[in-house]
């Protein structure tokens, strides 16, 4: 299947199926675990089993007798890790404390955290063995219970520190400026932890090819940011750790930090002296790999009957560790949404004895999305109208927190779209209006917001001697289509058709780039992309010499083999006489690409989406099922209409198990995670996606990049959960503030 | 494709004497288990490693995407473990180990199967196909042509998986409608959402009347 130029010359915004397509359903595309290496063996992680202490005895010899085990490794014996000494760690997220010291000393900081690694020569026989080390402990009085301590949540420490940071209280006109409205409504919002649980496992293959030189396969967002962090742990120049990601098995944040099992296995791998696969169990992917933080908000809104709102105070407590504080935008949007004169927020954490959290797709956002967007529904029925309308009323077309212009916002093309496809005429003010037998039939909507990044990012184009140009950028694909998306952006750039470009990424040796998170990959490395590809055209356009003098670069063409005019006519010049010009050398340029000129000062930058659902809720058993949803996005240029459209609707079936069943549950006698494995904690199968239309708005913000784009990822979940509980609402009367929505609240609702 | 493939396990004592150590270790644990308590105890650390080290290889013929191999395994060894680590096919992939993402199916003798569940051993003599051995040659099965066009991932982690599945969903005549391709599905897991693409995939491959 031969994806051609389009007709107008453009391969952005066509549907072109996946580069790496072939490969994902051949079985041929490699992740973290499956390169083969010479004298690979394999490792298996302990887990404490206190939540809090010290261990005071670990037993490993009958894991060290057992057949075929090379090593027992724990902090007893473990090799220092010379950046453990250091007190915090720059290349980690920007959270104060320090990540976990895996085999560091003897303290227990949560349940399960890994306190050794068993190795051997098979799979089977180093977890065998691992089932044979024995620890004691001296327990402490451990704080899993969120409920119980919530009153101790406190300002993070970058907000105390900087008075500018985002973490800090916020206020606009009256604090807490809602209570002199004439309709007033106050409510809590509670949700548990969320786990990401990407399909693939979190795995590692660590492996020293030499005393100073490490290469690790692993399960990463950011290539560059793992080999810094490795780098400064173990005392190396950056050039001696090499990181591979050429396929990453889902993630959705949690490939944005580095965790204990991987630094188990480097450990494991020095030790032993061959290279050391490692992948997690599934109910270790609940204990020590980051998750979405249990969090308790509480809105107040004060509105005229009319429908302007007058305030909106938005407080929340987000679950934190205590090494580690994980901090998330929960309350931001809250100040930039709506036209509200009064808004009020703080946020605080809370620090307990659970493993520390981290950024999950729409962090903060979708938190606060649910509180925010489901009060809005509440006042739109206490004053006795349509929520689609009560935003309407209250929509702004600047930024009321920071007093500029948006540099665009669609959000109501979405509205009008997303209304339309769903149906929204069907929906009754009144709850549960609607009925088909047992089944009561519901309408909600949600709305969602998320900033549209861009960094700096640098890119490699190369004309090769067969004719094809290869790009390279050290960024990585999580899933959304990365190479595919860089493929088109560089045909246009080029004017080469996409099956003469080849892009490859998750390769720390290739130019920098940031980690894939916040959405903003199209936008920072797409940039990168298209300068490389117009440099190279630029390079090329030198080496032509006088012919191609006095041509803009954006008026060339590498089609059909040469490099010439877009236009007909004019002067051409083979590839082949291009290399002998450039001594038969490949024609290469790498250039850095970032935001220039002020207009991130001047403007305020946000893709929007706003999410529709219809549901069905059973009369007798509670039982929720959502029977469609419509997504629409306000997201710029969109490069791929399938693989974008494939984000959104995956979003949304993802903002359907938050909504629904999603929910990690801790014995807080044992402060251990009671829900282990996928049966136990449910997340969407087939029988639970309705189908999801999307639409897109598609129109370039410009001022975000030159591409036009905004970055789709995030705004693809924020608002979807509040949609469905605002359904639920409209079916039944039902108003539900805790997640998931198990058939239990409902039915005691 | 017919290609012996004999694999025998390095370190691993013959089949016989493994047997024999193991049946003695055995009768000796029996009599232990009957023995006072610290006897037991005292025993059991000395015995740890002989114990283990009795865990017998056992002879395994099967059939892999038409390769015939003669493997020697340990019987704790899963279908999954055996493909992926031993022979190298990683197309199948480790989700779970418990049977409740459906990322390791694959066909045995043309049914679905959660590789993970079932021992090597058991399948002493069958067919396994996992996704390597799907297509003809270069010539893509019609269900991964499918999942191309209607974009039926995104990571691909799962694919493989789902791919396994939808095959064996339409021969099992369990595809006539969305609802019961949803129903038929429900055992394989995609984070990433891709559910719709999936079904309309296979409601294109099931309409097209193609032998899969």
């Amino acid at each position: 299947m031969k994806d051609q130029l389009l007709q107008d010359g453009k391969a952005v915004g066509d549907r072109m199926s996946r580069v790496d397509g072939r490969l994902k359903v051949t079985g041929g595309a490699k992740y973290s675990a499956e390169y083969e290496l010479p004298g690979l063996v394999h490792g298996a992680l302990v887990g404490s089993t206190v939540a809090k202490g010290r261990i005071t005895s670990i037993d490993t010899k009958a894991a060290e007798r057992a057949p075929g085990v090379l090593a027992v490794i724990t902090h007893l014996n473990s090799p220092k890790v010379p950046g453990f000494a250091a007190k915090s760690n720059p290349d980690e997220p920007p959270a104060i404390g320090q990540p976990l010291r895996v085999f560091y000393d003897e303290r227990i900081y949560f349940n399960d955290q890994p306190i050794a690694i068993v190795v051997a020569d098979t799979l089977e026989r180093a977890r065998h063995a691992a089932g044979l080390v024995k620890a004691q402990y001296a327990a402490e009085a451990h704080q899993t219970n969120f409920e119980a301590n919530k009153s101790k949540g406190f300002l993070p420490t970058q907000a105390r520190r900087n008075p500018k940071s985002a973490q800090n209280d916020y206020t606009r006109g009256q604090a807490d400026g809602y209570q002199s409205a004439p309709v007033k409504l106050e409510a809590e919002y509670w949700h548990e932890s969320e786990m990401h649980h990407p399909m693939e496992l979190q795995s590692i293959i660590a492996h020293w090819e030499a005393a100073d030189r490490l290469t690790v396969y692993d399960k990463v967002q950011a290539v560059k940011g793992t080999q810094r962090a490795f780098a400064k742990d173990w005392g190396l120049p950056e050039q001696n750790v090499k990181v591979i990601a050429t396929f990453v098995g889902g993630a959705f944040g949690n490939g944005l930090h580095n965790w204990p099992h991987e630094t188990a296995a480097i450990i494991a791998a020095k030790v032993t002296g061959k290279p050391v696969k490692l992948m997690l169990t599934r109910e270790q992917m609940f204990t020590m790999v980051g998750y979405r933080p249990k969090t308790w908000q509480r809105i107040a809104m004060g509105a005229t009957k009319d429908g302007k709102l007058v305030g909106i105070s938005h407080d929340s407590v987000g679950q934190t560790s205590t090494y580690e504080e994980f901090t998330e935008s929960t309350v931001q949007q809250t100040r930039m949404m709506y036209a509200a004169p009064n808004v009020t927020t703080r946020y605080r954490i809370l620090g307990l004895d659970v493993s520390t959290p981290i950024w999950m797709r729409g962090p903060g956002e979708a938190t606060g999305a649910f509180a925010l967007e489901s009060a809005i529904d509440e006042m739109a029925h206490l004053i006795g109208m349509d929520p689609l309308e009560f935003r309407l009323r209250n929509h702004t077309d600047t930024d009321p927190e920071k007093n500029r212009p948006w540099s665009t916002k669609y959000l109501k093309e979405c509205f009008q779209a997303g209304a339309e496809r769903i149906g929204w005429n069907k929906r009754q003010m009144k709850p549960g209006s609607l009925r088909e037998g047992d089944w009561l039939i519901g309408y909600g909507m949600g709305v969602g917001t998320f900033g549209a990044n861009r960094g700096a990012a640098k890119a490699r184009a190369a004309l090769l001697a067969d004719g094809t140009v290869l790009l390279q950028s050290a960024t990585t694909d999580i899933g959304p289509g990365t190479g595919t998306a860089m493929v088109q952006i560089a045909s246009d750039a080029l004017g080469l058709p996409t099956d003469k470009i080849r892009f490859e990424l998750g390769n720390s040796l290739f130019p920098q780039a940031p980690s894939q998170g916040g959405s903003s990959t199209v936008n920072t490395v797409g940039s990168a992309v298209n300068d490389a590809c117009l440099a190279l055209k630029k390079k090329l356009q030198e080496l032509g010499g006088a012919s191609f003098a006095n041509v803009q670069p954006e008026q060339l063409t590498l089609a059909d083999g040469q490099l010439g005019l877009k236009a007909n006519g004019g002067p051409r010049l083979s590839f082949a006489d291009l290399r002998k010009a450039n001594n038969g050398q490949d024609v290469e340029v790498t250039v850095e690409s970032k935001p220039s000129g002020d207009a991130r000062q001047n403007y305020s930058m946000y893709s929007f989406s706003v999410h529709f659902a219809e549901v069905r809720v059973h009369t007798m058993t509670g039982e929720v099922r959502v029977t469609k949803m419509v997504s629409c996005a306000d997201a710029g240029t969109i490069v791929n209409q399938k693989t974008a459209g494939s984000q959104m609707s995956g979003g949304a079936i993802g903002g359907i198990g938050m909504a629904l069943t999603e929910g990690a549950v801790i014995d807080d006698r044992y402060g251990r995670y009671v829900t282990r494995d996928l049966a136990s904690y449910h997340v969407p199968v087939h029988a639970d996606a309705p189908p999801v239309e999307v639409f897109f708005v598609n129109k370039p913000d410009l001022l975000v990049d030159p591409l036009g784009t905004k970055g789709i990822g995030e705004i693809a979940i924020i608002g979807v959960a509040p949609a469905i509980t605002n359904a639920i609402f409209n079916a039944t009367g039902k108003r539900l503030r805790e997640l998931p929505v198990t058939p239990d609240k409902v039915l005691l609702a | 494709m017919e290609n012996e493939k004999p694999q025998p396990a390095p370190d691993c004592p013959g089949h016989n004497e493994a047997r024999r150590t193991f049946l003695k270790q055995s009768s000796l644990l029996t009599a232990l288990a009957l023995a006072p308590g610290a006897v037991v105890r005292a025993a059991a650390a000395e015995l740890d490693e002989k114990v283990a080290a009795a865990f017998e290889q056992v002879p395994l013929k099967l059939d892999v995407n038409g390769v015939k191999h003669k493997l020697s395994v340990e019987p704790r060894t899963t279908l999954l473990d055996l493909l992926r680590e031993q022979l190298h096919l990683t197309g199948t992939k480790k989700g779970c180990d418990y049977g409740q993402c459906g990322a390791c199916t694959v066909h045995v003798d043309g049914k679905r199967v959660n590789s993970c569940l079932t021992l090597a051993v058991m399948q002493d003599g069958r067919k396994i196909t996992t996704i390597e051995g799907l297509a003809n040659g270069d010539k893509l099965h019609p269900m991964q042509e499918a999942f191309i066009k209607h974009d039926g991932f995104q990571c691909g982690y799962c694919t493989p998986g789902q791919i396994m599945s939808a095959v064996a969903c339409i021969r099992e005549g369990h595809a006539n409608s969305e609802g019961e391709i949803k129903e038929y599905m429900s055992g394989n897991i995609c984070r990433c959402g891709a559910y719709p693409n999936i079904v309309a995939a296979i409601q294109e491959v099931r309409s097209g009347g193609q032998k899969v």
